[in-house]
């Protein structure tokens, strides 16, 4: 598994080492974007919050 | 009740929803298809009155939605409609068939035969992969030495899909569109949709206001979702120079986060509305 692939413990960003303002309700699935790298971290754990790198769009995604 | 709901990313929508059902203390099972592997022939799903689509991707909504309909389970979106919306050329000849006015098309099987549809459709021109939203890989062609490099990059670096070549002339719509949502067999709401970019798509920057769902515009938008098999769809639909209205492209998993305040429709509930309709008929 790449490095940043393994779910961390909130409030940093993985990529930039960043503090997360994370919001309250959030739930499995949802993402959060790094206000400083912009980059996409998804929600997997809620109790306590853990998050992981987000995968990137896919061709087939949309609505 | 008991409703199961399909998804992998959760969007603002599928939150929306989430909450919308809590609200009304309506059992929601939060599904992630990247989670759940199915054991052929046996039925699991049973639980669940309705299973709501919510899936971010085509491929794993479609393997989904297949494996539960062949479980008897009811589905929303149904998995036809899915597919008929999750492919531009099939949505197309879809409208088509049942002569609902939409933006005429070509298809191309190769790059040579493509540089000839686009020449017969005039310039500019627009082409499209035929699965994918958000307004993405959309190419407006102005000329044929365009054309040629947009078609050489799509045959070269571009999955088999993209070798289906998507064509339609460019429509001048006055730097707007509209998207109308349809819930069962009612036209919900509309909003317009305004760019200073040919491309209108809200998750491109478009603006968004309030369109008045106009009997036109009811009839076009009720007709293509019926087109498509029905359920609960987004469509976009073109204002032509002349003032027809012609149907682009039709969307099974509609999002409406920047619709709802703009139109004042409360989209997740009247959605919810929906489901709970046909679970209870289920």
């Amino acid at each position: 598994m790449a490095s940043g692939q393994y779910p961390v413990a909130a409030t940093v960003c993985i990529e930039c080492h960043a503090q997360l303002p994370l919001r309250d309700g959030l739930i499995v699935g949802e993402i959060v974007q790094c206000p400083e790298c912009g980059v996409e971290l998804e929600v997997v754990e809620v109790e306590p919050i853990r998050l992981q790198l987000a995968p990137e769009v896919e061709e087939d995604w949309g609505e | 009740m008991n409703i199961g709901l399909l998804h992998s990313r959760i969007r603002a929508e599928e939150k929306m929803l989430l909450e919308e059902f809590k609200r009304r203390e309506i059992r929601c099972e939060e599904i992630d298809v990247r989670k759940i592997a199915f054991l052929s022939g046996h039925v699991t799903w049973s639980r669940f009155d309705l299973v709501v689509d919510r899936c971010i991707s085509e491929a794993q909504a479609e393997a989904t939605l297949a494996i539960l309909e062949s479980m008897d389970i009811p589905c929303v979106n149904r998995l036809s409609v899915r597919q008929v919306c999750g492919n531009k050329l099939t949505t197309s000849l879809a409208l088509e068939r049942a002569g609902v006015p939409s933006i005429p098309f070509r298809i191309a099987l190769s790059a040579e035969s493509a540089l000839q549809a686009i020449a017969g459709v005039g310039y500019p021109a627009v082409l499209k992969p035929i699965v994918g939203s958000w307004g993405r890989f959309l190419a407006r062609v102005n000329d044929a030495d365009a054309a040629e490099a947009v078609l050489e990059h799509k045959s070269h670096l571009g999955s088999p899909m993209h070798q289906v070549f998507y064509i339609q002339p460019f429509i001048e719509k006055g730097g707007s569109d509209i998207r109308s949502f349809v819930i069962g067999d009612e036209t919900v709401a509309a909003i317009r949709r305004r760019s200073n970019h040919w491309i209108t798509n809200t998750a491109r920057g478009a603006s968004a206001e309030n369109c008045v769902v106009t009997s036109e515009l009811d009839r076009i938008s009720r007709d293509a979702a019926l087109a498509v098999g029905g359920g609960a769809v987004a469509i976009d639909v073109v204002e032509t120079p002349d003032g027809r209205l012609l149907i682009n492209e039709v969307n099974a998993t509609m999002e409406f986060r920047n619709s709802i305040d703009t139109t004042g429709v409360n989209i997740p509930a009247r959605l919810v509305d929906f489901f709970v309709g046909l679970g209870a008929a289920a």
